[in-house]
């Protein structure tokens, strides 16, 4: 739902980077997106699409990395994926553990063209 | 060529929610942030809540609409320093907002802000407000369901209030389901069941408030010392 303002925050920092670097064109950007993250990768590319059409960074690639819900368990230190959400930890049982992963909101990389005097 | 960055998409709203933040801290003043569907019984609780303050408590009120000033309206009648934030079609309030309206309001602690989301439950879960608790209400109106389908929101609250449990008798709802399913997504969180209508669990709402601010203060002394 607010998936253009998150879209159009990703493109500032991209602006903001491509400024630092000029002469070099940004290719595609990575993103993290955790499944607690309430954004929806289908709606966040669609409204890539959208922002991006007719501009500068038309060609520009999105590139999301899901990130799963993982549990760190407090009894036997263990990590687990939480399925269908169930909390408590395969291994030993333990219903407390902390939140390690799926709260992600992130850029994670920026691809850069190979220069010609690379290639 | 791939070039690392490691930065948050938010990071310009985590980083003025973060001056927020230390500004509640020096002050003395207890944010908390109020999310829900629209219809969920926010302003409800909040007339309720009003009312139970003394005259002069240290209590303001920002509260969030896509459009109108109806609900600053309706709360400011219990002569507490109320002001609306009419986002203009935007989904959630940022950090950016709220510092605006508080200095507009000159807003200054101690005391107590409540803030009320924009009726929505997934983008405010995105938006950091220097809040000491985001607050997540369900009435018991909606679906049991309702934490499995908005984790997010869920995950991040302290706190879930069920309300408007006056209508049990005459809905299909098990406010043992919907509490199993918050604690499915959030082992942790405090979870209270009221009607504002009635007043019924209002005092164990304020009970929970007042443990917070009293954390708060222990905080603010702390960092004065």
């Amino acid at each position: 739902m607010h998936e253009i303002g998150i879209a159009s925050s990703i493109l500032e920092t991209v602006d903001a980077e491509a400024r630092k670097r000029p002469g070099e064109k940004i290719i595609a950007v990575g993103l993290r997106i955790g499944e607690l993250s309430s954004i929806s990768p289908d709606a966040l590319t669609f409204a890539f699409e959208a922002l991006t059409r007719e501009t500068p960074w038309e060609n520009l690639k999105v590139e999301i990395e899901w990130c799963p819900r993982r549990q760190k368990c407090e009894g036997c230190g263990g990590e687990f994926a939480v399925v269908e959400f169930e909390m408590a930890c395969p291994k030993c049982g333990a219903s407390r553990s902390t939140c390690i992963s799926g709260t992600e909101l992130d850029i994670a990389y920026l691809e850069l063209e190979e220069s010609c005097a690379r290639s | 060529m791939r070039e690392v960055v490691e930065k948050k998409v938010l990071s310009e709203n985590d980083r003025l929610a973060a001056a927020l933040r230390q500004r509640y801290r020096d002050e003395g003043i207890l944010c908390v942030n109020l999310v829900s569907s629209p219809g969920s019984g926010k302003t409800a609780l909040l007339e309720k809540t009003l009312a139970a303050f003394p005259k002069d408590s240290a209590v303001s009120v920002l509260t969030g609409d896509l459009q109108t000033d109806n609900d600053a309206r309706r709360l400011a009648r219990y002569g507490f320093p109320v002001r609306q934030i009419v986002t203009g079609g935007t989904c959630h309030l940022d950090a950016r907002m709220v510092d605006r309206h508080l200095n507009e309001m000159g807003f200054h602690g101690p005391g107590i802000l409540f803030i009320e989301n924009v009726g929505n439950l997934v983008c405010p879960s995105s938006y950091d407000l220097g809040e000491a608790a985001k607050i997540v209400l369900l009435s018991v109106t909606e679906g049991e369901d309702k934490p499995l389908k908005y984790p997010g929101i869920f995950h991040r609250s302290a706190l879930m209030i069920l309300t408007k449990t006056d209508l049990l008798p005459h809905v299909e709802f098990s406010a043992e389901l919907a509490l199993e399913n918050a604690r499915k997504i959030h082992p942790e969180i405090d979870t209270i069941a009221l009607s504002s209508r009635t007043g019924e669990g209002v005092d164990l709402w304020m009970t929970w408030l007042g443990v917070l601010q009293q954390k708060v203060q222990h905080q603010t002394a702390a960092a004065i010392t």
